[in-house]
């Protein structure tokens, strides 16, 4: 084994084993997730698929939530949306990745927030091998809490009584605190956000209050700069 | 066949939307307006998937113990739990709170 490839090794090993600590949660929210595709009939082949292709968990509880009350279009539309920092997120990644376009584009599946912010070397510069090995637990804890959740398949009144309705809500509240934090316009765009769907949601089905909400992203468009933004 | 079209339609654009700085951009970057609405798209929305599904459909299922759970779930956060642990402790205020109300 030449050096290039024992350092790669190590930055593999090194990202399985920073992946563990994200790992754990992700397993937790698997068996949320398995537990409430069952409940909303959605079968058992599904939801494994699906953790196992698309791996995203705020995709997943999105089009799940958006899915059970409102269109397939909306539903999807805002599962896509959830995603959208994705977009940006691989284009910092970028510069970081080698080889050809295709080779990139399969490195970047393994693209995580956790795993994004464990392989940052600062500078905007990312270890790619530590980023896949990070996400190497965290996809097995992902499906293995799915396959887990579908099989158990506890009935929705159990749900509520122990309190798993509130996991969903929870989970949207935590990442949207890690949010908040970013600047003043997504403490804004927050606002505006929930703002939307509160006024949309007597007015139209969830799928498409859910889309208005999004709308308060706009507000990016607007000149000038985010003091809070350009400090951080 | 409207799950599995969803489920394959949202696991297809997030494949491409990952792939999307390597094969779209290469070496260009995202004008700086798109980025900055991008970038809004996830509180924007997290704030709204909060309220739907606190408030599910014509508000019809608003309850305010499962609110009082998640506010908790956010307090904890906000005071450094990780996030299992708040997750975990909004789940435990809930189940709590509805024990106590028989």
């Amino acid at each position: 084994m030449n050096t290039e490839n024992r350092d790669a090794a190590g930055s593999f090993a090194a990202g399985m084993r920073l992946g563990v600590g994200p790992a754990a949660p992700t397993f937790v929210l698997g068996i949320v997730y398995g537990a409430a595709a069952s409940g909303a009939g959605w079968g058992f082949g599904e939801p494994l698929v699906f953790s196992a292709l698309a791996f995203s968990g705020s995709a997943q509880f999105t089009l799940l939530t958006a899915l059970s009350t409102g269109s397939a279009l909306a539903a999807v539309g805002a599962a896509v949306l959830i995603n959208a920092r994705y977009v940006v997120m691989s284009a910092v990644l970028n510069d970081s990745l080698r080889g050809g376009r295709l080779r990139r584009s399969v490195l970047a599946q393994a693209l995580t927030d956790a795993s994004f912010a464990l392989a940052h070397h600062g500078g905007g510069r990312f270890d790619i091998t530590r980023l896949v090995g990070a996400s190497v637990p965290q996809w097995s804890a992902w499906v293995s809490g799915t396959a887990i959740g579908l099989v158990a398949a506890p009935p929705p009144v159990l749900l509520r009584t122990v309190g798993l309705d509130v996991a969903f809500p929870a989970f949207f509240l935590v990442l949207a605190v890690h949010e908040l934090h970013r600047s003043r316009r997504a403490k804004a765009a927050a606002a505006g956000g929930a703002g939307i769907a509160a006024v949309l949601l007597p007015l139209t089905d969830p799928g498409i209050a859910l889309l208005g909400a999004t709308a308060a992203a706009l507000i990016g468009a607007l000149p000038g700069s985010d003091p809070e933004e350009e400090s951080g | 066949m409207k799950l599995w079209l969803s489920v394959l339609a949202v696991t297809v654009i997030s494949w491409v939307m990952k792939a999307g700085g390597p094969l779209v951009l290469g070496h260009r970057r995202l004008p700086p307006a798109a980025v900055r609405i991008t970038g809004l798209m996830a509180p924007a929305l997290l704030a709204g998937l909060i309220v739907v599904e606190l408030g599910g459909s014509g508000w019809s299922e608003f309850d305010w113990t499962q609110l009082c759970g998640v506010s908790a779930a956010g307090i904890a956060h906000v005071l450094k739990a990780p996030m299992l642990v708040a997750v975990l402790i909004g789940i435990a205020a809930a189940a709590l709170l509805r024990l106590g109300l028989g």
